[in-house]
């Protein structure tokens, strides 16, 4: 697209580039897929805009422009005007409030004349911007606890904002930035102490209250017994154990109902349950009722139905698929929201295991490509908006997929480049052209 | 700092690698291992629309078309599609009404959901069709669908065609679940009995439905349909203008009559009476009618022709004859002296004549119907003294009935043929304990005693007499189009059984020559045709029948049976008429007219008058009116109780007042007068209650 321009040029990652059009197109196929109408002329439609394939064309189109205009922008440009995006982001967040037109349940989005627009999806872009500013400061120092806390707060403010807008699955995303603090020294410890959580949240829900807590001091016991030479020398260690041990049931026995109960919505609690296969009994008519409200599909007593057709879209398949425009699962509607969050079954459906391969295989090049383009940084800041950018993608793709395989609960986020939708498109589309640009002036140094 | 934290990029490259690993495994197993999701989504989409054939048509002798198809429709409807009906105008035409129209609404969204069409009446009467099509388009939603139905052009032979319905839980079962609930199956008759001929083969066209369950298309583009084999055609033995002549002449008469083609077995007409107008079980009225013909205690859906079992009387005669011949006990030249009775044992059996040399050989005997001269030969046949005594005796000469197809299943192609009785020694032995001879059962001679044997058989024995000795297992299909190798269906009807091989044709000419003696100088002068050689035997039975509880003997069975023309049989044909008396008073005339229209093709002028007057005469005997009296009366005590509803018994009581006083003799009592007064008593206090001084006519 902007071969003519050699100065522009200068640089690119060609590769990045290829990818980001071929996962687009690949989009544009699915979504024709899953929406073309047997019979209706396909050039005609391709142009009319009034089909979705058709929009999501022009949509690529606009990226297009984007993606030319960021890689005319001076790199400096980035670094100097995050902190502005960073503000602009929360105050376009914080105008949702007042502005906000209520579809589908949620209240994230401001619509201006014909189009729509979800500051919570375009805010993740000011964010890593931000992020990266902020981490590639000469006077931060990431091993002190301060610039951690400040770090963190940064990613979880419009995530805190996102949520009340009723909108978890997108505010999930910004909790992805710890990869970036992550390599830039955020201690392993926090790591692996969020994912134990995540462990012990989960089985709270998945085994019954007590066994988990007679397993829980049984661990607690063995790691007593097995540290018991260090004990005598330290005594701190027992009371470190008998503190974690502590924490763990009071999180198992008090603090997962009190979240489920209060906290959550009870249809979120519905899908987190739905997904670990286990069945829900809302304990007031409100909460039941709100289950139905939030059910898009007819089927109320079948909370997991969206789950399950998705299932069956992908499993029935098979090693090669069933053709372009065949799969009768994502033909007939037995899918719901298959163009936006589901649209993974149309390629599971109809290109089969090889066609999921493929697709898998492409974006794992692009996550790699990302992160080894990450490392060649000279810059902080292109290192860790390059991290940032890896990070959102994967999140995005691993949690979208397994949703719809039926590893993960029903989150609404849209699988990268591929999704419909126009915030959606455009955003991912920011956020790579920006590192594009960023690595195309990677001899330079920036701030 | 960027060289501290260097070794956390292969950390995070192994974090996006182990997700997308999870991920890998998790599609190796939806797609690659888990075989089910395949079928779920085939069950999801598509649809097995299952294609009904034609069923097949059965043509008479002459190739006319009396079970044929016809196009008739339902009315379906479309729950989402019925904004702006106008619903009045449309209750009015099917003449319910709007709670009605709403329950049928509701019903059909519970059976079939809002999307897709159900049926909201079924079988249109042709009037209402007419009005509907002309209206449809007032009525969105709805729409009108063809249903093949089944159709009786001549309205006639209701019992030997049979009907369809629905298939029931046992049949589904029997079928190996072949057949699906609503599926419509051969309930009765020749329907029944070559249902796998009739029905075709079923196709299958697979559509894709959507989320909705609306069919959106084909699968595949019909790659995997199958068309539907439409059923194949039968081609009878009847004669539809004889089978119509039977069915006018056996009205108002309780009876079985079956003429048989001797040569082949084919079977030219059945009737049995009361009967019905089989087009009363295809149209829109069939449940009712159903009922209707069911709770009749007449039992006009009886088949008596197949399934009535008569004691044949002097009708079996000449079978008794056969068997002594062909044992070798008499000649033909064989004769007793009879003076009115025989005496040969303890108790005399009556003779109607009483001038000596009646029974001189065998041909008079049988022109003479000696009673004396057929008991005495049954004991010769018995006694002989080949079988050592009298129970191998009666064994052989069961074997040669059996032989006759009496008192077994002769095996015609119709659904649950009765087997009449000829009783096994074993029965004697059980009821006389043992010491019986042949004193005993000597009316087995002259066709009474324990014998019985419905019309079908008797008009099957006449056949073996008309053929000198074989006859054919008598059936109503001659063959059925395409038929091949591995239809073994007719074969048991293209086998020629030989019961009798020693008997020369001399003697079967004497028996011939006695029957035909009973046509031109004995009882059965009322059958003789014009140029045609008749050979026939009256028979009058007598018989009983449980009434009230009591034993009671009826007025006599007619019974005629004969066939013609004796040189070269063309038709054989047995009348069984109950409680009408003489053989020749109304099953011999009956008989004759039938042979008259076959042989001849057309009846002559003057006979045309006798049809009508057989037509015209009501011969129901008495218990029929007065079981039904009981029955209703019966039900409807059953019904007030269960419902408190006195509807029913005051329109039972308002027929009651019509109930004919003139009963026959041989009735006692009534004793359902104590179910009317409890009926009384049970309704007279309501109507004190409403202060009205009515009263109720009492029979």
């Amino acid at each position: 697209m902007s071969q003519r321009k050699p100065e522009i040029s200068k640089g690119i990652d060609w590769l990045l580039v290829w990818l980001y059009i071929i996962l687009v197109s690949v989009g544009i196929l699915s979504i024709f897929a899953t929406t073309y109408k047997e019979g209706d002329s396909i050039i005609q439609s391709f142009l009319s805009l009034k089909t979705d394939y058709s929009r999501q064309l022009l949509y690529f189109g606009i990226g297009g422009v984007l993606a030319i205009f960021i890689l005319l922008t001076d790199s400096k440009f980035f670094t100097a005007t995050a902190n502005l995006w960073y503000v602009f982001g929360i105050v376009l967040l914080l105008l949702v409030f007042p502005f906000h037109t209520e579809v589908k349940g949620t209240k994230s989005i401001i619509r201006f004349g014909g189009f729509q627009l979800q500051p919570a999806e375009l805010c993740k872009v000011f964010v890593n911007l931000a992020l990266a500013k902020y981490l590639s400061r000469v006077e931060t120092d990431f091993s002190r606890l301060r610039s951690q806390i400040i770090a963190a707060a940064i990613a979880i403010l419009p995530a805190m904002i996102t949520i009340m807008q009723q909108e978890t699955g997108l505010a999930l995303v910004y909790f992805s930035f710890f990869l970036v603090m992550f390599r830039e020294g955020l201690p392993a410890a926090v790591l692996i102490i969020g994912f134990s959580l995540a462990v012990l949240v989960v089985a709270t829900l998945l085994v019954d209250p007590n066994t988990l807590a007679i397993v829980l001091t049984c661990i607690a016991a063995g790691a007593i017994y097995f540290l018991r030479r260090q004990i005598k020398r330290k005594r701190r260690i027992l009371f470190l154990i008998m503190g974690i041990w502590f924490v763990c049931v009071g999180i198992q026995r008090f603090v997962v109902p009190y979240i489920f109960e209060n906290v959550l919505q009870p249809y979120q609690v519905k899908r987190i349950y739905d997904t670990i296969g286990k069945d829900y009994v809302p304990t007031d008519a409100n909460a039941a009722l709100d289950i139905e409200a939030n059910t898009t599909t007819k089927k109320k007593d079948d909370g997991d139905y969206n789950v399950k057709q998705s299932k069956i879209a992908i499993g029935s398949g098979g090693l090669l698929g069933k053709g372009l425009l065949k799969g009768t699962q994502t033909r007939y509607d037995f899918v719901p929201e298959q163009r936006t969050d589901f649209i993974f079954c149309t390629i599971g459906e109809g290109f089969g295991f090889i066609g999921s391969m493929v697709l898998l295989g492409i974006y794992f090049l692009l996550l790699m490509r990302i992160v080894s383009i990450a490392e060649r940084q000279r810059s902080v800041f292109s290192r860790c908006y390059a991290y940032g950018v890896a990070s959102v993608l994967f999140f995005h793709i691993a949690i979208n997929l397994c949703m719809t395989i039926g590893l993960a609960p029903v989150i609404g986020i849209p699988l990268p480049f591929i999704s419909y939708g126009g915030t959606s498109l455009l955003t991912f589309t920011m956020l790579l052209f920006i590192l594009v640009r960023l690595d195309a002036d990677r001899q330079m140094v920036l701030r | 700092m960027s060289v501290f934290n260097q070794s956390r990029s292969t950390v995070i490259r192994l974090i996006f690698a182990g997700i997308f690993i999870v991920i890998l495994v998790q599609l190796v197993n939806l797609q690659l291992f888990s075989g089910k999701y395949k079928t779920l989504a085939l069950n999801n989409a598509v649809y097995p629309k299952v294609k009904y054939p034609d069923r097949g048509i059965i043509y008479d002798r002459k190739g006319k078309a009396i079970l044929n198809n016809t196009i008739m429709y339902d009315l379906e409807v479309t729950p989402t599609q019925i904004k702006g009906v106008d619903t009045n105008y449309l209750c009015q035409l099917l003449g319910i009404d709007t709670a009605e129209f709403r329950k049928r609404i509701i019903t059909s969204i519970i059976k079939n959901g809002r999307y897709r069409p159900s049926i909201f009446e079924d079988l249109l009467p042709p009037v209402v069709h007419a009005r509907l099509e002309e209206n449809i388009y007032k009525f969105p939603g709805f729409s009108l669908v063809e249903r093949p139905v089944r159709t009786y052009p001549f309205r006639a032979a209701a019992h030997i065609l049979g009907y369809i319905g629905e298939a029931d839980s046992n049949i589904i079962k029997r079928s190996d679940n072949f057949y699906r609930l609503g599926d419509f199956v051969g309930r009765s008759g020749l329907e029944q009995y070559y249902e796998n001929v009739l029905m075709g083969k079923r196709g299958v066209e697979y559509m894709i439905k959507d989320n909705k369950n609306r069919l959106v298309g084909k699968y595949e583009n019909g790659a995997f349909d199958t068309a539907a084999v439409a059923g194949r055609n039968l081609r009878t033995y009847l004669d539809i203008e004889v089978q119509q002549l039977a069915e006018k002449l056996m009205k108002g008469k309780v009876g079985g009559l079956v003429a048989i083609e001797p040569k082949t077995g084919g079977i030219i007409a059945m009737a049995s009476g009361p009967n019905y107008d089989p087009n009363m079980l295809t149209g829109p009225d069939k449940q009712k009618n159903f009922n209707k013909l069911f709770l009749d205690v007449s039992s006009p859906l009886l088949n008596r022709a197949i399934k009535g079992q008569y004691p044949p009387g002097s009708t079996f005669k000449p079978l008794g004859a056969l068997v002594a011949l062909d044992e070798g006990v008499i000649s033909p030249s064989f004769g007793i002296g009879c003076n009115g009775a025989y005496y040969g044992c303890a108790r005399p059996v009556k003779c109607l004549h009483s001038n000596p040399g009646h029974a001189a050989n065998l041909r008079l005997a049988i022109a003479n119907s000696c009673n004396s001269y057929f008991t005495h030969i049954y004991r010769l046949a018995v006694d002989a003294n080949k079988f050592g005594n009298v129970k191998n005796g009666y064994q052989e000469w069961k074997y040669y009935m059996n032989a006759f197809d009496l008192g077994v299943r002769v095996g015609v192609d119709l659904p649950s043929e009765d087997k009449g009785n000829i009783p096994d020694s074993s029965v004697y032995n059980k009821v006389y304990r043992n010491s019986w001879n042949s004193c005993t059962n000597l009316t087995l001679g002259i066709g009474q005693d324990m014998m019985l044997a419905t019309p079908l058989q008797l008009a099957n024995s006449m056949c073996i007499i008309a053929n000198k000795g074989y006859y054919y297992t008598p059936h109503f299909v001659d063959k059925f189009d395409l038929e091949t190798a591995e239809d073994t269906l007719m074969n048991k009807f293209r086998q020629k059984h030989e019961p009798l091989t020693k008997i020369s044709d001399e003697a079967f000419e004497a028996v011939m020559s006695g029957m035909q003696d009973v046509v031109e100088i004995g009882t059965a002068k009322m059958a003789q045709l014009p140029g045609i050689n008749v050979c026939a035997k009256t028979g009058t039975a007598e018989n009983y029948r449980v009434i009230d509880g009591k034993r009671t003997k009826l007025k006599d069975n007619s019974v005629f049976v004969c066939f013609a023309p004796r040189e070269d049989p063309k038709i054989a044909i047995a009348v069984v008429v109950e409680n009408a008396g003489y053989g020749g008073t109304w099953a011999g005339p009956i008989a004759a007219l039938m042979m008259e229209k076959y042989l001849n093709d057309t009846l002559r002028p003057e006979r045309i008058k006798e049809v009508e007057r057989i037509a015209a005469a009501d011969l129901m005997p008495g218990w029929v009116i007065r079981e039904q009296y009981k029955q209703d009366s019966i039900r409807a005590f059953k019904w007030f109780k269960m419902t408190n509803d006195t509807s029913v018994i005051r329109r039972f009581l308002e027929r009651g007042a019509t109930f004919p006083k003139e009963q026959p003799e041989e009735t006692p009592p009534a004793p359902e007068r104590r179910t009317v007064k409890m009926m009384n008593e049970a309704i007279l206090p309501a109507e004190k209650k409403n202060k009205t001084q009515r009263t109720h006519p009492i029979s």
